[in-house]
């Protein structure tokens, strides 16, 4: 994963609240088994429909996608923030994520970032106009020049800084590990014996 | 019940042990080739279980060539890392949510993770079940813990009991309806109170299975005597039963458990509920009307539904009926359909299908004459799998079809592009598919 820093451009806006990740990616594009190429998908349907806003030749190349609450929501499937990414976004702002697309994003290193309503609501009215995201101030610098700040678990902001792999982390932690199944786990189910 | 679960499985700070990883074709090719890429080995085989069911064909023909493609690839995959796999054609496969519980290997207590959102489903069982995205599929194949954010808890009562007619389904539909898409984020639910204790364990899976379409992360209800009747003699539960049991006992929440929040949902006050829009939380009595729009998220959903405001739910005529998904496809479901449509046909205007969850139902239904019962009606009775709740397989609507339909999502084209689904219950779905439009159950009983 490449560190995430800051994040300045365009801003795109998709004035929708609970956007679904069956609408950021349809389910007939889950069959690949491979892990890139999935921005041709990006709200396959949605770019097929007269007047859809990322449609619009300002908001193409944007950096930032502004959008309403419940962003996400449905299906855990990750191809939805493998195809933001893809598609050439860096950070979503929105007032709020589904949990599974919020920590989806985190893995990834595409910046999933709640502000406050109204802050949002600048960033939708306003956009194309850029907004910068800065990771380690943790704070959106929004088109009025207003400066807005945003939570992030302090873990996950660490490892995005610094691009690290969570699967190796975790591996350093091994002993943890081997000391909860020496004494701690549970009998069973086993799945190797039904 | 939520922090013992929670306690019992910390490794350390922010790292939960998994008990069980439930695994499928379409979430987990991409995590087993990190695994090959980093030069990893999958960790704990013994406590990882796969199938095929979101892509697999459930009428006669081969899959397509991509599905055929990510069948091939979790059969290989599950033999190179050693798990064990129900395949198409094996007499145990069907939807993940359904066969865990099945095989007896959802447990109260556990830890249970797989890459698809209904995972929630296990929480019927008191055990601690939530979906998870690829890269934690990975996570867990390599490590078999999650690294995890402890998330809120929130309690919802359900007070009085189900009147004639109602099913979990309706309970859990209602709920949506009232608290939202995003009620319960950051969540994990508790459901109780009286109506969830006179459930089955079959109402109480359909229940938690929709946990998620609340935003919540996940659902739980304290185990009973009816979860121990259910799990007893499966294959996979424990050889010392009774001890097991005892120590199931001590799971449920204590009396006077502090939540972060707290809601009352009214059962007695439930009509038969069915969704009108586009999202789960867009839901109106049977015996109600198309709402006017609220905000422009009302509008678009209706202009995609083609509803008018006002129109009575009864009287929306609907294509097709789909009895099926993780939600309701288990034998009491496909029961209470067969009793409706029993000595009845299936109106001329509608096709109708019936897709059983599992390998083991669909012989179930078969034993109990039920599949003779849809057919004698006109319904198609079909192999197992996820189907036409999600339409990655040919089972999907026709741009503009309406559906009644016993799944959980009615997300835009979710059944196929330019599909309209109303979710309801596998009652309702009966009485949609012999009227032709939906229509309130009861006055069918």
């Amino acid at each position: 994963m490449k560190p995430v820093t800051v994040i300045s451009g365009k801003v795109a806006a998709l004035d929708r609240v609970n956007v679904d990740t069956d609408q950021i990616v349809p389910k007939q594009f889950l069959k690949r088994i491979e892990r890139s190429g999935f921005g041709e998908f990006l709200f396959w349907d949605w770019f097929r429909e007269r007047g859809f806003p990322l449609n619009r030749i300002e908001f193409h190349g944007a950096p930032i996608l502004a959008a309403g609450r419940n962003f996400g929501s449905g299906s855990s499937r990750e191809h939805a923030a493998w195809a933001l990414q893809d598609y050439g976004y860096e950070a979503v702002v929105a007032p709020s994520f589904s949990d599974i697309f919020r920590s989806n994003c985190s893995k990834i290193g595409l910046l999933a970032v709640e502000l406050p309503e109204d802050d949002v609501r600048e960033l939708l009215d306003r956009a194309p106009e850029p907004a910068t995201v800065d990771l380690a101030a943790q704070t959106v610098t929004l088109p009025s020049g207003r400066v807005s700040h945003f939570d992030i678990d302090p873990a996950v902001k660490q490892r995005l800084l610094n691009g690290w792999d969570e699967i190796a982390l975790t591996e350093q932690r091994l002993g943890e590990i081997e000391r909860y199944e020496a004494e701690r786990e549970r009998d069973g189910p086993d799945t190797l014996a039904i | 019940m939520f922090e013992k679960v929670w306690d019992a499985h910390l490794v350390g700070d922010g790292l939960l042990f998994i008990d069980l990883h439930l695994v499928h074709e379409v979430t987990s090719p991409q995590a087993f080739e990190g695994l090959r890429l980093a030069g990893r080995r999958l960790r704990r085989p013994d406590r990882t279980l796969a199938t095929a069911d979101h892509n697999v064909p459930t009428g006669p023909g081969a899959p397509d060539e991509l599905s055929q493609a990510q069948l091939e690839a979790l059969s290989r995959n599950c033999e190179e890392f050693g798990v064990t796999l129900y395949p198409l054609g094996h007499r145990r496969q069907g939807i993940v949510h359904v066969i865990g519980p099945e095989l007896g290997v959802t447990q109260p207590g556990m830890t249970i993770v797989c890459g698809d959102s209904h995972t929630s489903t296990h929480g019927a069982f008191g055990a601690l079940a939530f979906g998870i995205g690829t890269s934690e599929v990975e996570h867990v194949l390599a490590t078999q813990t999650l690294v995890q954010t402890r998330p809120q808890t929130m309690l919802i009562d359900y007070r009085g009991g189900l009147g004639v007619g109602c099913t979990a389904k309706d309970m859990i539909l209602g709920t949506i309806a009232q608290i939202g898409t995003d009620g319960a984020t950051g969540h994990v639910i508790e459901y109780a109170g009286e109506a969830v204790r006179g459930l089955s364990m079959e109402g109480r899976m359909t229940i938690a299975n929709m946990s998620i379409e609340a935003g919540a992360r996940a659902g739980m209800i304290a185990p009973d005597d009816t979860t121990f009747g259910y799990l007893e003699g499966r294959p996979g539960a424990p050889a010392d039963y009774a001890a097991a049991v005892e120590g199931w006992r001590s799971l449920p929440s204590d009396e006077g458990a502090a939540f972060d929040r707290v809601v009352e949902v009214d059962v007695p006050a439930l009509a038969p509920q069915v969704s009108w829009g586009t999202n789960p939380g867009q839901v109106a009595p049977i015996t109600g009307a198309v709402p006017e729009p609220a905000d422009e998220s009302d509008e678009r959903a209706l202009a995609y539904m083609d509803l008018r405001p006002g129109t009575p739910m009864s009287e929306i005529a609907v294509d097709r009926v789909f009895l099926g998904s993780c939600t309701n496809a288990r034998i009491e479901d496909l029961r209470a359909a067969a009793e409706i449509v029993r000595g009845r046909r299936v109106a001329t205007t509608v096709q109708a299908m019936v897709v059983p969850g599992s390998v083991t139902i669909k012989a179930q239904a078969e034993h109990e004459g039920l599949d003779e019962v849809f057919r004698a009606a006109g319904f198609d009775w079909r192999g197992a799998g996820c189907s036409m709740c999600l339409g990655m397989n040919p089972d999907i609507l026709a741009p503009g079809q309406r559906c009644a339909s016993t799944s959980n999502r009615n997300f835009e084209g979710r059944q196929g592009r330019g599909g309209r689904t109303h979710l309801l219950s596998p009652a309702m779905a009966a009485a949609a598919a012999v009227t032709g439009r939906l229509t309130d159950v009861r006055e069918l009983v």
